[in-house]
């Protein structure tokens, strides 16, 4: 079924190191709906030490690396009775600590019915030059802040208490099966204060003032047939990414469609042009994530899903692929060498897939069969690296000092 | 008071029985708070509410008001409703 010719299973032992081998170690994150796993390699990227399950039976919905240390890892975490917590390890995983102050809302303001946490969704290191900072986006909506490397969270109110963004929030009814998700939380890397999040539903939005006040940014994208595209309410962004090596440009993988932006300036004038339309027919422009290269911005990589008729949310026919695009969405070729021919179900969900940083960057992805897969050569050559795991939730790799 | 602690919630307590105080629910997990840091949150929400699928029994009675009066000599369980997957 496979086009290459077997896939691994998960090492047990580190590879021999050849004394010409990269001294890099790589470590990819993964979280599942049952636990979460790290696993150890070089930047050979050949064989990976499986490390796990860490928090057995969790919900893991993401596992972030904080790069302005390398060791330290933050997870969100809840199970089927338990509340929403968040762990924190300094050892690279080797101990975790619970916080002290999870992400929770504030007492009810005013008329806004009050919310409580269900479960954090999406953890962002804070920008470089502000260490221990970390942001959360949870479900329902909010998001939170921390200043103490995430053992304590506050709450942002000019999001999460602000009455025009909570109609934009709607209620749990309008949210996605799994509840509706504050995502892609972006912080510029050449300015602290200018950051970006999204809703789905509720849009896209952004600030300048760290926080304090926010602007949709919605201009372009389009909404399901029949529906005002200037309410911000009926807009579904699944995931947004800004480009390392162009932070005025971000791609948007949305419910209806593929987009990019480039910034100008002028944020009135700024709009997102619809780039899916080359992908063929027959596979759409439709998915969850959205992966950017690190350094090349023309460069953007997607993993479509079926989302005709009742939305199956699988491989469109049962034959999954990437689609990468080398010239900022004019034009989409098809990435499947080692990826099953056929009769392959599962999909991608928007925070697992990923590429590294390395000269020649490796795509990495994780399936909601459980498996984890990486894709050389910048998507070129698939091949598994695990099969068994949990539905993965998210997927993301780091470069170890 | 006695309070059963059920297998999840054991990586706070270490053990399947504990003594605690209150003069209510609510206050009885505050006090398990105290003791045990972070219990608290994973069973009781911020909006001071049981969370969905968590049970609280007092002398084998089921109760969900967390204002629920308690005296020293009652018996307070907390168990995981069979739900989940």
């Amino acid at each position: 079924m496979n086009r290459s010719p077997k896939p691994s299973s998960p090492a047990r032992k580190p590879a021999l190191r050849s004394a010409s081998a990269p001294a890099q170690r790589l470590v990819i994150l993964v979280a599942t709906r049952k636990g979460a796993w790290l696993f150890h390699g070089d930047a050979r990227r050949r064989a990976w030490v499986a490390d796990g399950p860490h928090f057995l039976g969790h919900d893991v919905s993401h596992v972030q690396l904080d790069p302005r240390d390398g060791r330290t890892l933050l997870a969100a975490a809840k199970t089927g009775h338990l509340g929403p917590t968040i762990f924190r390890s300094t050892d690279l995983g080797r101990s975790w600590r619970e916080a002290r102050q999870p992400p929770a809302f504030a007492n009810a303001a005013g008329s806004l019915p009050s919310r409580s946490v269900d479960h954090s969704f999406w953890l962002t290191p804070g920008h470089a030059s502000e260490r221990d900072s970390w942001y959360a986006g949870t479900s329902p909506q909010g998001l939170f802040r921390s200043e103490d490397g995430g053992l304590s969270w506050m709450p942002l109110p000019a999001v999460n208490e602000d009455p025009q963004l909570r109609e934009w929030m709607g209620t749990v009814q309008d949210g996605t099966p799994d509840g509706p998700k504050l995502h892609s939380v972006i912080i510029d890397p050449r300015d602290a204060a200018h950051l970006y999040f999204a809703m789905s539903g509720g849009g896209v939005h952004e600030s300048r003032d760290a926080g304090g006040s926010w602007t949709p940014l919605i201009r372009g994208l389009e909404v399901v047939e029949g529906f005002d595209a200037a309410n911000v309410i009926f807009h579904d962004p699944h995931c947004v990414r800004l480009c390392p090596g162009n932070p005025d440009r971000l791609y948007q993988q949305n419910h209806c469609g593929i987009y990019r932006i480039d910034r100008s300036g002028d944020p009135g004038a700024d709009a997102w042009q619809r780039i899916g339309r080359k992908v063929p027919k027959s596979v759409g422009d439709i998915g969850f994530p959205m992966v950017v290269h690190p350094r090349d911005a023309d460069t953007a990589w997607v993993f479509p899903m079926d989302g005709t008729t009742v939305w199956p949310r699988t491989s469109p026919g049962g034959r999954p692929a990437a689609y990468v695009t080398r010239n900022a969405g004019r034009s989409w070729q098809r990435l499947d060498q080692g990826l099953p021919e056929s009769q392959a179900w599962w999909t991608v969900k928007r925070q697992a897939m990923t590429a590294d940083s390395q000269a020649t960057p490796a795509l990495y992805l994780g399936t909601t069969s459980g498996e984890l897969w990486i894709g050389r050569d910048e998507g070129a050559r698939w091949s598994n690296i695990a099969r068994h795991l949990p539905e993965i939730y998210a997927v993301e790799v780091a470069t170890l000092p | 008071m006695k309070v059963l602690i059920p297998g999840a919630l054991r990586s706070y307590t270490d053990q399947a029985q504990v003594e605690a105080i209150g003069s209510t629910i609510d206050a009885l997990f505050s006090d398990l708070d105290r003791r045990y840091p972070g219990l608290r949150f994973r069973v009781v929400d911020e909006q001071r509410q049981l969370r969905p699928n968590m049970r609280i029994f007092v002398n084998g009675i089921g109760v969900r008001d967390l204002q629920q009066p308690l005296r020293p000599d009652d018996f307070v369980a907390v168990v995981l409703a069979l739900s989940g997957g």
